[in-house]
């Protein structure tokens, strides 16, 4: 099973024929992604040779679709283009997009939140400025590292990329069914509920770790949502417990303004709902396996 | 980046918002002239980045050029919570019949733009929204659709403003919304926004908040930009492209990925706990790639702050495996060497990930005086909140 990606997804690359999305594209390839074209008008009905394999370039998400049958795309266009490529693969009603992008315009995802919204969100949105989704031995879109863990019983729902990896590293030898990044910036599409929702409802998911940092309230409400409606054992990880207040620390999300949005109100609401919260990624880790161990 | 007073006002005078005649000033000299340009009577205010400085003696009222000077001389350069004031803004003064509150500010839980509006200005919101909830309006702005004239209309009828004045507060809705949208503000704010005896409607006060991730759009907002503000470690690593927040503590962290970042520094004060409560000196975030030169530049920031004692390198390697990363920390300690830069502070290395055994074989053979490799993240921390214990 899996949730959002597996291995029947096909993927194309919107931004491929760029330096990150070239390189990029060449190890989801390499992970056994099953890559099926890219996405350049200005490139259209060309080929690209990656490692041996021949992609097809083409002129828009829509026309990529009927080519190929492909149900995803992984976006790595630049920020001052990437409202429109989102919007596009949107109309083209394909039914996951990965806007890995890093600083888009608050605006620009806005705008393009509330057109998918508009179009009856028939697009999964998941960013932007996020690692992607990975489903290890199954299929990985966007820049997770794919040797890094492998198939196994836990769903990780994040918003940081690299203490993703990390606690998919300490956690290999159990291994994942999914991870989703859903990324830090304070506007994203796909939530830590959207994925807490999947995961409960994906039979390979045995237990859920949730990573949140400082800023917003995503975290207060997905710990309501856990009360309320997830029965499989979550254990949770915040990080930002000593950021000082009125800083950005790094993802555009992540400040605290006056009492809202500190780490420390997150784990309390988290804990409130029953996950047990992890001090550091490396205790974090040691509960979940405690869990795992005792399903 | 929020703005001062002075340069918000500026923006909506770019979008045509009613505002008061004023300028601003940075010595008491300039604060006269521009005094007399705007006529007796006028408002000295400092211009600080946090609230309450009325309460601070901030704001003073000024009848001649004897008093602008005065209050000038002692606004300028005084402390409000820690901010010194730097400038002050001039502006001439209005007669104010009734104050009100508007803002428009994005809403991240809802994923949409937010008007609040209320009759009740001139005080803090929050407080008006607890003490008389019902005083306080919030309507969703359709980010698709904006403020057009209907939608202004309809935020003048629920906030219950005097009829009199629709006309002018449709057009300055509009307008503030033009501004909100078109120069990315995630926050416009105008409290108070007020009505003078004579029925004019007035912008008094202009909190604006810009979207950073948007300025390639903005070259122009580049000038609102208050380097002088900037702490000069921090602009230091702005230059070279690095993600750097200047903290008080005495051990330098370096990380890849803004979320591992911010986990060191929590794992450094917990354990800096049991070593005399040391603290991080920094937030740095080098990005994924963690390559020699990016490291090199790093390193250079955080050892050129002199409250730095030791230095924690926490790198997880997934896609630049940990062979590269520990060729990388030596490499980037060879360049700093290279450029005459006086190394001596202890690094401690946490390196983890893909080819993890290689790296650490890598820096053992090294043998680097500096550098103590420790294997888990909590021990690490734990070494180098230790080290920067010993060396204070």
């Amino acid at each position: 099973m899996a949730i959002f990606l597996n291995e029947n997804s096909k993927v194309i690359v919107q931004g491929m024929t760029g330096s990150e999305g070239m390189k990029h594209t060449r190890r989801m390839l390499k992970a056994g992604t099953e890559i099926v074209g890219g996405v350049n008008p200005r490139k259209a009905g060309t080929k690209v040779d990656v490692d041996g394999v021949s992609l097809p370039v083409f002129a828009s998400v829509a026309e990529a679709m009927a080519e190929t049958g492909a149900n995803t795309s992984v976006v790595f266009v630049p920020p001052a283009f990437c409202r429109d490529a989102v919007i596009e693969a949107i109309d083209a009603e394909i039914e996951l997009a990965i806007v890995i992008t890093e600083g888009i315009p608050v605006h620009d995802s806005v705008k393009f939140w509330n057109y998918a919204e508009e179009k009856g969100n028939k697009t999964r949105i998941v960013g932007p400025n996020c690692p992607g989704i990975a489903s290890p031995g199954k299929s990985n879109a966007g820049i997770t590292p794919a040797d890094i863990t492998g198939a196994g019983p836990i769903g990780l729902v994040s918003k940081s990329g690299t203490l993703t990896y990390q606690l998919m590293y300490e956690l290999r030898d159990l291994g994942f069914s999914t991870s989703v990044g859903i990324g830090g910036d304070p506007v994203i599409g796909t939530t830590h509920i959207d994925c807490l929702k999947a995961f409960e409802e994906d039979p390979e998911t045995k237990a859920i770790v949730m990573i949140g940092e400082i800023g917003g309230d995503a975290e207060e409400r997905a710990a309501e949502y856990i009360k309320n409606h997830v029965t499989k054992p979550v254990v949770g990880y915040i990080a930002g417990f000593t950021a000082p207040e009125g800083k950005t620390m790094g993802h555009a999300g992540a400040i605290i303004s006056g009492s809202a949005g500190t780490a420390e109100s997150k784990k309390e609401a988290l804990e409130a709902a029953g996950v047990k919260v992890g001090k550091t990624p490396s205790e974090t880790a040691r509960l979940m396996r405690e869990v795992i161990e005792n399903l | 980046m929020d703005l001062y007073e002075y340069q918000g006002r500026a923006l909506f005078a770019r979008h045509n918002v009613p505002v008061l005649d004023g300028g601003v000033a940075t010595t008491t000299q300039e604060a006269v002239e521009l005094a007399e340009r705007l006529g007796d009577r006028v408002v000295v205010k400092a211009q600080v980045k946090v609230g309450g400085r009325g309460k601070a003696g901030g704001v003073k009222l000024a009848d001649n050029v004897d008093e602008v000077t005065t209050h000038a001389n002692n606004i300028l350069g005084m402390d409000i919570k820690g901010h010194t004031v730097e400038k002050v803004m001039l502006t001439v003064t209005a007669d104010i019949d009734q104050e009100y509150y508007f803002s428009y500010l994005l809403d991240r839980a809802n994923r949409t733009f937010l008007c609040i509006a209320s009759t009740a200005g001139g005080m803090e919101i929050e407080e008006v929204a607890h003490t008389d909830p019902d005083k306080v309006v919030k309507l969703p702005i359709d980010a698709g659709v904006g403020v057009n004239a209907d939608i202004a209309n309809d935020i003048v009828t629920r906030a219950g403003f005097p009829e009199d004045l629709r006309t002018q507060l449709v057009d300055v809705f509009v307008k503030l919304w033009d501004a909100f949208v078109s120069e990315d503000a995630t926050l416009v704010e105008v409290n108070p926004l007020v009505r003078t005896p004579e029925g004019k409607v007035l912008a008094l006060d202009a909190k604006v908040t810009l979207d950073e991730n948007a300025d390639f759009r903005h070259p122009e907002n580049a000038e609102f930009e208050d380097k002088s503000a900037v702490d000069p470690l921090e602009q230091r690593a702005k230059d070279s492209g690095l993600n750097y927040v200047k903290l008080d503590g005495s051990v330098g962290i370096i990380g890849n990925g803004a979320g591992l970042v911010m986990s060191t520094l929590d794992v450094v004060s917990y354990a800096g706990e049991s070593h005399g409560g040391v603290k991080p000196a920094n937030f740095l975030d080098i990005g994924g790639g963690a390559s020699a030169a990016v490291m090199a530049n790093g390193l250079e920031v955080v050892l050129s702050d002199p409250q730095v004692k030791s230095v924690f390198v926490n790198i997880f390697g997934g896609i630049t495996a940990c062979d590269e990363v520990a060729n990388g920390i030596l490499g980037a300690l060879q360049t700093l060497a290279d450029r005459g830069e006086d190394v001596t502070k202890p690094l401690v290395a946490r390196i983890d990930g893909n080819n993890a055994e290689a790296g650490r074989q890598i820096l053992a053979e090294a043998n680097h005086p500096l550098i103590t490799v420790v294997e888990t993240m909590d021990a690490a921390a734990d070494k180098a909140a230790e080290l920067a214990n010993k060396g204070a």
